[in-house]
Order: C-alpha cells, then structure tokens, then sequence
C-alpha cells in the first residue's frame, strides 16, 4: 500500500493543518478515505496534469464561466478547477447534513417570528434594535403568511474545519446564495476526464438538484394553484452569475426570465410570450430585494416588476426565497445563532458557530480591543469580504483605524479568531502542495429540508492564502461524499 | 406546455440572422477577392462598402476604399456592427441569453467560433490569408446551422430561428443583386467581355449558384439569366424566392402547429412580395429598373420583419 503512496502523494505534507484527505498530520488518521487514496496514488502526475488541461479546456468550451467586468472588456473566466477531489466520509456527512437542517429551520422560525409576533425580541434573546433597525428587515412583510412557513428556500451555509477536525459555520447565506452549479457541473467533469477513478467508488449524485428544487418550489406555490407555473427571475445575461442561473432553469425545466420580461395586471404576475400573456405560480429570484419591485423598494430599478410586491401580498405568487430573509444571514445576527437555534428547537447546535465575539456587548468590545492583533474583525453589515481586518496580517496603521471604528461604532462589529482552515492536497505548478478549502453546503426547503450530499468545495490555489473567494485567486473542487457502506 | 418568451423568440430569430449574415459576408468577402477586379485590374473594394450602406460609417472610420481598410472594417472591426467579428459576438450574446433553450453542442460551437474569430489579427487579413479565413467563417456557420439542425428540439424557438435565417438570406441576396448590378452599369459597352462574365462569375459564385445556374443554363453568362435564377429559382436556396417561400411556410407551420394567432399581417406581406416575385419577368423588371425592383423588394422585407416583431417580440 505504501508503494503506492510513493507515488503521488509522496512529497505531500500538510504541516500542522488538518488534511481533508489524510487527517491530522500523520498519514491514515481516517481510514474511510484509505481506498480513495489507494486510487489517487496510482495517479502519474504528469497525467494528471494533462487531464486537468483538458478539463480547464473543457469548461472553457461550455461556457461554464462567470464574467468579469472591466472598461473596455467582457471577460469570461472559469473558474479554476482543481482534479484532485475533496472526500467528506459518511459520519461527517451526517453531523453536517443534520447541522445544516437544524440551522435552516431554526432561521425558518426566527424569521416567522420576527415578521409576525416577535417573541424572540420580548424575550430579548436577540437585541430589538439589531433586527428593527436592520437595513435587511422588510417592514413590508410584517403579517404576511408565506406557504408553510418557509422564507429560506435555498441556503448556502459556509462551513470550515480547523486543526482541531471540527466543523464549524462560517457564514450563513439566505437571501440568493449561488456556486451550486459549479458542484453539478464539476462532476461531471470528474466523471468525464476520471471515469476510471471514479467508478465503483459509492459516491453521492448530486445530479438530481434540479429536480429536487424544482419539487421544493412546487411545494411552496400558492394553495389555489392546480398545476404551479416556475420560473427563474435573473437580473440578465450581464450579471456575473448567469451561468448558473441559466444552469437551474435548464435542469429544472423552466423559462429563465428577466424583470422586463414579467407584467402585474389585477395582483397578478404573468410573463410575456409569444402567445400572449401566461400567469406565474412561484418566482425563484436571484435577484436581492432592493431591485424586485421598483414601486415598493429602488424606484430606479429595472431589474424587477412593479407591483410584484403588490401580487406577493395578496398572495397570488411565491417568491423564493422570501423577500427580507437577508436579516437572518447578517453577520452580528449570525453571532446570535446559537442561542437563535436554542431558543426556537430547544437543542444544542450540531454545528457551532466560530467564536465570535459581538462588540455591541461590552464583554465582546473588550475582549476585541485586547486581542486585535489576534482577530478577525467584520462589519456586519458589508459581504463579500469587504471592510475585514485581518489582525495578524494587518499593519500598526489599520490595527489603530480598525480600533477607531471599533470604538465610534461598536455595534457595526463583530470579530473571530483567525481560522487556520483545512487543507486539500491540490494540483499545484511545483507538485501536490496542501491548499485551504472551505464548504458550503447547499439545502433546499419546500415542506422540509433537503441538503445536496456535498457541496461546493472553495480552495485557496495561492501558497497560504486561506481567502476561497473566485475574485482573489480562488478555485473549487469536486466534492465526494462517500454512500454509507452500511447502506 | 410553456409557451417561448417573446424575448428568447427575439433572440433566437436574431441569432439566425446574424449567422447568416456572417456567412453571406465572408462569401462575398472571399469572392471579391478572388474574382471582382475593376476595368482598371484593381479589385473593388468600394462595391462592398455600398453593398451594405455603410458608406457614412466607414468615412466616418476611414479614409481610403482600399483593400486593408475595407478589410479591418469588415471582418475585425467591432465598431462596425455587421463586421464578422461582430456579428459572431452578438450572435454569441444572443446564444448566452438562449442558452436555457440551445442544445449543449451548439452553445460549445458558438464559444469555439468565437473565441477563434475574437483571436484573428490583422495580418491574417493579407492576400492568400483572407480566403483561408472566409472559408473558416463561412464553414463555421455551416457547422453551427448543422449542429442546430441536429441537435435543436424543435419547438417554436426552431421556428423562429429558420424565420431569422431566411428573411436574412433573402435580403442578403437582393443587397448582392444590387451592387453588382450597380456596379456594372457604368461599363454596359462591356457587356459579354472578359471582364463582364468574370464578374457575374463572381457574383454567382459569392451565392453559392455557379454550378446550379450551370445546370439550367449550361452556355454563356446572359445577365437576365444570372438576375432570374438569383431571383426567381425555386430550387436554388440562396434565392430571393426560395429564400421567402421557406420563410412562409415556416411561418404558417408556426402558427398552425402551436396555435398562433401572430403572424398573420406578416404572412399578408409575404403574399405581396411572393406574388410580385411570382408573376413579373425578368425583362419586365429590367426594364422598369432592377434597382429599383430590388429596393422595393428590401422595404418589404423589412415590412415583414417589423411585423414580426410587433407580433411577438413585444
């Protein structure tokens, strides 16, 4: 077996990290990744580079790309495809899958709570002022009933692992997360550049998530609905996700339509076809809340549909996910998680949240004006990594003008240990080299929760770098996880 | 059953026109090349600038009709929004947006033809080069109407595709007609020359018709005869006629397969143009002024297109 390993993995080393492959620095530590590593080993890495080529090559080809805006260019990129997969054994499948379903529902009931009696805030679990006063709380849906109680139709929940081999949540993502095309679609490339790796592996599909959310929606359209019209409502062409957005209305059989291509006569949503106009049941948006509807939220809009809203109240259409979920994936709200989940389920979190410190609470000012040097401090408001300082890596300068914010407005703030994330061995220029990955598993609700096995595996491709984001030199892999073998 | 959206019905008509428009481009580019020289044996450059109205556009870019300006214009130029390379971006835009609807093969044809053309550079526009590229161009659209053919699920989005194709193939058949016709008329004394029947040669050949015109005409190069089969045949399918009678049937197999109540002032347009097409003679319209016949015959094309889309693009 060790002749084997000779072979590809050989100079491997993952140093202190955990290995999402090997486990904790010594070699063997999970033996139900031992017969995956068995067959990447008999890998020639030369081979193996040849292959991913061809891979890249591939997705370039099908257009499988987002798109990069600069003056004077339109720039399709892939994204960057490492072969090497990210292997997730059954049990630890198991605590992320039923983590990832307790932490959906326990926002499903937060979010009904907040729009209707507000129990949490009387009993001030969570602070009054934190979800009124949250630019993401829709006034507007105060009272409205939505089909079975679910706001959050689609989450992506991102989760890490540190050197202790625990699964923790990074971030929640409930207004219109995107990335799960790319754990379809990076199988099958896997399937079609690896199929001798593959086969016989007992591996989880994740081909069927089209069709699972396409059932989720029609479990969530209106109740007067007979036979419930779908669509995919996309900001257009020229928006950076499109790909994916044409991706899900392609596997789930449904028109992709744009703002303009939707009209609201008598509270009701039709779209335009060449027969004339057609009523629309269920509104899967991945467009945010601001640009939906011009008469109610940025009149400037023409993303969106005026008197969406208007249909939505009425209840004559489903919107998925729910208008004024983003007040639930809020980075001090997250904060609040834990005891969010207690509150409503009376359980412990499967998944802990990072220690996260929230500097609205004295406690936590205090400790994140001591320790800046060792944090992690985010804006709560701000995604997509902006307005983040890395203590560690920050100078003296930006230490001094985080703590100045910090103390002008400590509500604004949370802040976190810096996470030293797993590793994945990854096909690097100068060999199979330990790079950073994260996961965000992706989970759709109609009645109930369903988690695609999986997920979408982000890796850092730059030595060290533990930022996954596709902006910043980020890749992603595809993301095994292994049938029970107890069935 | 989901009905198309007047958008993508958009889309994919125009999809089809603008690879049509690409192919009829780099015919027309490549045989000038080859065959169309002035009285003067220099090759004439101009003819193709006026083929398209574009005469404001291109002074407004350029100085000199030469052959490397008209070129860069033509085939790279993105200000020009009928240049080859533009053309294929937007037909490739339109695929992007269609791509809920296309089969995968024709979505990785359309990113292959256009990551390949976005890469030509000026020296492949050089004499020996530029055929090179106008046949790739030209059997890249032909690969791509193949693959469509094969692989496209035929609902109404194949129909509208064949009607953009069609009203494209037709308009660009009467544009041919016309400049050539135009351009001979000042050497009319060279009528039946060296130089007369290598242009009509030319003008057949950029259409794809010599050796089908040959067959129903097998002697000489009599300008009537070049006018009518471009005009008239039925069995060519560059033809003006044969290009609008496909376009009518489609049209009616449209709206009676999928119960369409549009289409129907477009369909009386048609009828017009077609009974024109059918019941004049050449030497009728060549009397009255083929010009001015072919002009008429463009404004009715444009007609049936506007009626079209007010139909069911809106």
């Amino acid at each position: 077996m060790n002749n084997h390993l000779a072979n590809l993995f050989s100079d491997y080393q993952s140093n202190d990290f955990y290995c999402e492959l090997f486990g904790n620095s010594q070699r063997g530590l999970r033996p139900d990744t031992q017969a995956i590593i068995e067959r990447l080993s008999t890998l020639d890495p030369e081979r193996l580079r040849q292959r991913a080529q061809d891979a890249e090559r591939e997705l370039y080809n099908l257009g499988i790309t987002f798109t990069v805006y600069t003056q004077r260019d339109v720039i399709d990129r892939i994204l960057p495809f490492d072969v090497l997969p990210r292997v997730i054994d059954t049990a630890d499948w198991k605590r992320i899958e039923s983590g990832v379903i307790q932490r959906v529902s326990a926002i499903n009931h937060f979010l009904q709570d907040i729009y209707h009696e507000g129990r949490i805030l009387k009993d001030a679990i969570v602070p009054n002022e934190l979800i009124l006063e949250n630019p993401n709380f829709r006034p507007e849906m105060r009272d409205l009933q939505v089909p079975h109680g679910t706001y959050v139709h689609v989450s992506g929940i991102d989760i890490v692992r540190g050197e202790d081999g625990k699964f923790r949540v990074l971030e929640d993502n409930v207004r219109t997360p995107s990335g799960v095309s790319y754990v379809v679609e990076n199988r099958h490339l896997m399937q079609r550049a690896f199929p001798d790796l593959m086969e016989g592996t007992g591996i989880e599909p994740v081909s069927n998530y089209g069709q699972k959310l396409h059932e989720a929606l029609i479990e969530v359209a209106p109740a007067q609905v007979l036979d419930p019209r779908v669509v995919l409502l996309s900001p257009g062409s020229y928006n950076s996700a499109y790909f994916e957005h044409i991706f899900l209305a392609r596997e789930m059989g449904v028109p992709l339509v744009e703002g303009r291509d939707l009209i609201v006569e008598d509270s009701r949503v039709f779209m335009k076809t060449i027969k004339g106009l057609i009523p629309v049941d269920v509104i899967y948006r991945r467009l945010n809340d601001d640009f939906l509807d011009p008469q109610v939220f940025n009149s400037t809009s023409l993303l969106g549909c005026a008197g969406l809203m208007d249909a939505y109240a009425k209840g004559n259409v489903t919107l998925a996910n729910a208008v004024g979920t983003g007040v639930a994936d809020d980075k001090a709200v997250y904060a609040y998680m834990p005891r969010i989940i207690r509150y409503y389920l009376d359980e412990e979190p499967i998944l802990d949240n990072v220690e996260t410190h929230i500097c609205r609470e004295a406690e936590g000012l205090q400790y994140t004006l001591n320790h800046l040097e060792e944090l992690v401090v985010k804006p709560v408001g701000e995604a997509g990594g902006y307005g983040i300082t890395v203590g560690p890596k920050a100078s003296q300068e930006e230490l001094e003008s985080c703590r100045a914010s910090l103390l002008e407005n400590p509500a604004n703030y949370i802040s976190q240990p810096m996470i030293n994330l797993s590793v994945c061995p990854t096909l690097a220029e100068d060999g199979i080299m330990p790079r950073h990955v994260d996961l965000r598993p992706f989970a759709v609700t109609g009645k109930e929760t369903w988690v695609l096995p999986g997920g979408l595996t982000r890796v850092a491709l730059r030595p060290g770098s533990i930022i996954v984001n596709s902006s910043q030199g980020g890749g992603s892999k595809d993301t095994w996880v292994l049938r029970s073998s107890r069935g | 059953m989901t009905a198309l959206l007047s958008r993508h019905a958009a889309c994919i008509y125009w999809m089809g026109r603008y690879i049509e428009r690409a192919e009829n481009l780099a015919r027309i580019l490549d045989v000038n090349e080859t065959y169309s020289r002035d009285s003067r044996g220099g090759q004439n450059w101009r003819s193709i600038v006026e083929l398209y109205n574009d005469k404001n556009q291109f002074d407004e870019l350029y100085e000199d009709y030469d052959d490397k300006n008209v070129l860069s214009f033509y085939v790279l130029d993105s200000r020009n929004p009928s240049s080859l390379v533009s053309a294929v971006q937007t037909a490739r835009e339109n695929a992007r947006t269609l791509r809920p609807l296309i089969s995968t093969e024709m979505w990785v044809h359309m990113n292959v033809f256009s990551n390949w053309i976005r890469g030509t550079r000026e020296e492949d526009l050089k004499e020996g080069r530029l055929s090179r590229l106008c046949m790739q161009v030209r059997q890249e659209c032909q690969a791509h109407t193949g693959i469509t053919e094969g692989t496209f699920y035929r609902d109404e989005s194949w129909y509208f595709y064949q009607l953009g194709r069609m009203i494209e193939r037709a308009d660009q058949t009467t544009r041919l007609l016309d400049v050539k016709y135009h351009m001979l008329l000042p050497s009319l004394h060279d009528v039946g020359s060296a130089l007369d029947v290598s242009q009509w040669n030319a003008l057949l050949r950029s259409a794809a018709g010599y050796h089908a015109f040959r067959r129903v005409y097998p002697t000489g190069f009599a300008v009537p005869n070049v006018v009518a089969f471009l005009l008239f045949n039925d069995s060519f399918p560059r033809s003006v006629h044969a290009s609008i009678g496909q376009f009518e049937s489609q049209l009616t197999d449209l709206r009676q397969k999928f119960q369409l109540m549009g289409g129907a002032d477009a369909l009386g347009e048609l009828y017009d143009v077609r009974t024109v097409l059918s019941e004049s003679s050449v030497d009728a319209i060549m009397t009255r002024g083929l010009h001015e016949f072919l002009d008429w015959t463009q404004q009715r094309i444009i007609s049936v297109g506007d009626k079209l889309s007010a139909d069911f693009f809106s």
